[in-house]
């Protein structure tokens, strides 16, 4: 997981999003314990309070669970994995449209063009 | 909790400059606070002034509730814009002079962060680079667990590559209950570091937001706002 601010969105907003990205993609097993707070601002060089309010919309999003006695960890609840990868590749979809719109490539060939690409 | 820091209308005067105009400012416990502002903007006649190294003209001040003196010096850790370590001193010895003077000197703390930076005890000061110098102060100044660090221009002189390891340095090292204030001109630097700022322009405080709040309601981050608001000052 990198941690790289890059807009003029709040840090703590762009933290949650790279966070989320590492759970959905699979760099955190469901159900694994996850890093403490302090360790994690260490990592992202940032205040501990932005990480605080990072992980929070995370427990809000059912991502992170929050334990009766100490520290947090990942969902095991597939569904919600599921819901969220799906949001995620939503937002992809619709930064690809909006792009080829700009480059003046309309719905229908910017699909075939995405199916006929193979990725790398 | 008081504020940890009260300025009301203070003033410092050198002869016919007015470093500080009337400059009203509040800092509360806990937080990560920056201070920014363009060159004479009065950023470091008022962490001196905090610290106790000069004496207001006009106004008061207060640290934890008291005017600075020895009680505050004991709650605050310092670290000046330039280092003033006598050259043949060795990195050990600065911190058993940091023992000796601060009760709340932790040398265990100190230790990790000079495995950390790669500082050497034994090392004269004379023979270190001045971002060594810099990553030195640093060391002994979070070492201490203070209620107010004052952080003068703490990343000028060390390279990119060590700064991010000072900004996790300060992370690591700071009392949560204190409050660290950090003067710089190089926000994108310490910018994630920061729960408030606090603009300095002409001796005053022109603002004092938290930095989510302005990423939130400017759209802008804090070091494009700070380029937008002085960029006919110079």
């Amino acid at each position: 997981m990198e941690f790289r601010v890059k807009d003029a969105r709040p840090i703590w907003q762009q933290l949650a999003d790279i966070i989320t990205e590492s759970i959905v993609t699979g760099e955190f097993a469901p159900g694994e314990r996850f890093p403490s707070v302090r360790d994690l601002a260490l990592q992202a060089g940032v205040n501990p309070n932005t990480m605080q309010r990072a992980l929070s919309r995370l427990e809000d999003d059912g991502l992170l669970i929050t334990g009766r006695t100490a520290g947090r960890t990942v969902t095991d609840n597939g569904d919600i994995l599921l819901q969220v990868r799906r949001m995620l590749a939503e937002d992809r979809v619709c930064e690809y449209v909006e792009d080829m719109k700009k480059l003046g490539i309309g719905r229908a060939q910017a699909a075939a063009m995405a199916a006929e690409e193979k990725g790398e | 909790m008081n504020p940890i820091v009260t300025c009301t209308q203070l003033t410092k005067r050198f002869g016919s400059t007015v470093a500080l105009d009337g400059l009203d400012l509040k800092l509360q416990r806990g937080k990560i606070i920056g201070l920014a502002g363009p060159n004479s903007a009065g950023k470091t006649t008022l962490i001196k002034t905090l610290e106790g190294l000069l004496q207001p003209t006009g106004g008061t001040v207060l640290v934890d509730g008291q005017k600075p003196g020895p009680y505050t010096k004991s709650v605050t850790s310092y670290m000046a814009d330039r280092p003033s370590f006598a050259d043949w001193m060795k990195v050990q010895d600065l911190m058993d002079i940091y023992s000796d003077f601060f009760a709340d000197f932790d040398p265990v703390k100190a230790q990790e962060i000079c495995n950390a930076l790669k500082l050497e005890r034994g090392s004269l000061i004379k023979t270190l680079s001045k971002g060594t110098k810099e990553k030195l102060q640093l060391m002994l100044v979070m070492s201490r667990k203070a209620q107010l660090y004052l952080l003068d221009e703490p990343l000028a002189g060390v390279d990119p590559a060590a700064r991010e390891y000072i900004m996790k340095t300060i992370v690591a090292g700071y009392n949560e209950a204190g409050t660290v204030l950090i003067s710089t001109h190089l926000i994108t630097d310490v910018e994630k570091l920061l729960d408030q700022v606090v603009f300095l322009n002409r001796g005053r405080v022109i603002l004092h937001r938290d930095t989510d709040e302005i990423r939130e309601t400017e759209g802008r981050s804090v070091d494009e706002l700070f380029r937008d608001m002085f960029r006919f000052e110079g």
